[in-house]
């Protein structure tokens, strides 16, 4: 009886077994200015007591059964949606899982349980110049960095004069990177992951990148993103910022979600736990 | 503002799709095409980058063994026809293998902290090692004619088959490549240990001895290496000049499309582990 049960239960959640019960298209789950829906995500880590390095020991270790895993769940039963054109703040302690959880927004992290749905391009801006390589010079890295954050080569050439213009960086264009200040170095980062409007941007920490007038720059790019319908979400250890810039915002405690909803209350809550 | 136009802005992602991941990574693999490209124009100009003679060291390198290897064992293969052709062609196939798959390997043992970091498709790191050497096989074909010119080994009409060698032998890199990448990610000691392997392989692979001097007592021991006929495909138009006969090419083609599969199916089942282990 439990076993016709559990087929039954486990063939449901098949998604195309789903959609042929119910009728339902996949497509029509996201509401209309629903951007990000996360539905009981949940994802865990396994981390062996010790590192197991070799053939050997894990062979004498599997042998012994002595292979031990501690197992936690670093988000546990997430559920939550992100609008257009909303901001959405995460707060809570170190280890809480928000990082975590934008990288599964950001498809690094596959969801064990649950399920995410996403609506068009997302862009971390979570490791500005990831994949940058030295010895290229800085038009290389853009067009190498582009298509790291999965641009074609036509998007990247049609889009290259407003990088090189935004990051200010003139001549050194032509340079390897490695003759690049930290400063240079991200501000090509920063123009070439905003370098078109995404759906969706992902931002650990408030960036500060270069000196204060490419901040200031930087904060007006992602406010016109804002204004053009970018959903926003950002996680912060600074309150004040959440305060101001988010919408809504999620207290997120040992991989659960505390509390949801106006920031103000969230933060609130968020202090005098 | 221009919006990306790689993904229409209406394309939705669902983390619980049910598309068999060896499917969604041939699709995602295609998708990226460019990223490959980049990353192998990466490879090739960075590799030696800080070298005077740049990227003519891929055509001097192999030549230069070839010469070490002449000198050194003409006193044992010198009855060998165009003993230097065969080594430098044998050589070429060898490297692109050897090459590759270290390559590849090493690619997600140490760029793989970008899988943790940022989405791309995973098979991206070993396709774009089978690309760079493809490359570099590529330009390491001039010093081969040259030296065929040189030793006044005859071109043949059956030259026009090395593509189907090089298609050939970079299937079974990208299937092996793929084997140990994800093995890698679990173990990065064997990275290590491939690199003993792979002297032995080498020596139980006719590429610096012709087949028939090899004790016949040990010859199955050459026919089950499947590098024996991916070589074999690259020395018959070379050397004899002639086209590869249908029992030539069979086994050949047999391991290298058997191991493609293994290897991209074996990967793509751990695929989504990768983000948490690497």
């Amino acid at each position: 009886m439990w076993v016709g049960y559990s087929l039954q239960k486990r063939l449901m959640s098949l998604p195309t077994v789903s959609r042929l019960l119910n009728g339902k298209s996949l497509q029509n789950e996201l509401m209309n200015d629903e951007v990000i829906r996360l539905e009981n995500v949940s994802v865990q880590y396994r981390v062996p007591y010790e590192q197991i390095g070799t053939f050997r020991e894990y062979f004498i270790r599997l042998l012994q059964r002595r292979i031990s895993y501690r197992t936690f769940w670093a988000l546990d039963n997430i559920s939550f949606s992100v609008k257009k054109g909303e901001v959405f703040g995460l707060i809570g302690d170190n280890g809480a899982g928000k990082s975590t959880l934008l990288k599964v927004v950001a498809r690094v992290l596959r969801p064990i349980k649950g399920r995410l749905l996403v609506r068009g391009k997302v862009a971390p801006l979570l490791e500005l110049g990831a994949g940058f390589h030295p010895e290229l010079t800085g038009r290389e890295n853009i067009f190498l960095n582009g298509a790291l954050l999965g641009y074609n080569q036509k998007e990247l050439e049609d889009i290259f004069p407003q990088i090189v213009e935004f990051s200010e960086l003139g001549d050194f264009i032509e340079a390897p990177i490695r003759t690049y200040s930290s400063g240079m170095y991200a501000r090509l980062g920063f123009s070439v992951a905003t370098a078109y409007e995404p759906e969706v941007l992902i931002v650990d920490e408030i960036l500060g990148v270069g000196d204060e007038s490419f901040q200031k720059k930087c904060a007006e790019r992602i406010a016109q993103f804002r204004e053009n319908g970018t959903s926003i979400l950002i996680v912060s250890h600074s309150m004040a910022s959440i305060e101001s810039m988010c919408q809504k915002a999620a207290w997120l405690n040992q991989g659960k979600i505390e509390l949801i909803g106006d920031p103000k209350t969230v933060i609130k809550a968020y202090r005098g736990g | 503002m221009a919006r990306g136009l790689w993904m229409k802005s209406t394309e939705i992602y669902d983390s619980s799709r049910n598309i068999p991941n060896a499917l969604q990574e041939i699709k995602e693999a295609i998708r990226y095409h460019y990223l490959i490209g980049q990353l192998i124009r990466r490879d090739i100009l960075t590799r030696y980058k800080r070298s005077y003679l740049g990227v003519a060291w891929t055509m001097l390198n192999p030549l230069g063994i070839m010469v070490v290897m002449t000198i050194v064992f003409s006193h044992f293969f010198g009855s060998t026809p165009g003993y230097p052709v065969y080594v430098l062609s044998g050589l070429i196939a060898w490297n692109f293998f050897s090459k590759s798959t270290s390559a590849a390997m090493n690619n997600i043992i140490w760029g793989g902290g970008l899988l943790k970091r940022i989405y791309l498709p995973k098979t991206s790191f070993s396709l774009s090692a089978i690309g760079t050497e493809v490359v570099n096989l590529l330009l390491s074909l001039i010093p081969l004619a040259l030296v065929m010119l040189f030793t006044s080994v005859p071109f043949h009409l059956s030259l026009f088959y090395l593509p189907v060698a090089i298609i050939c032998i970079s299937c079974f890199s990208l299937g092996v490549a793929l084997l140990l990448s994800t093995i890698a990610i679990y173990f990065p000691d064997v990275s290590e240990m491939y690199q003993i392997i792979l002297t032995a392989w080498m020596y139980l692979t006719p590429i610096i001895y012709p087949e028939t001097t090899f004790p016949a007592k040990y010859r199955p021991l050459l026919l089950i290496n499947p590098l024996t006929s991916l070589v074999r495909l690259f020395h018959i138009p070379i050397i004899d000049g002639r086209f590869p006969t249908w029992v030539e090419f069979w086994p050949a083609i047999a391991w290298s499309l058997g191991m493609l599969i293994v290897g991209w199916i074996f990967f793509t089942k751990k695929i989504d582990e990768f983000a948490y282990r690497v």
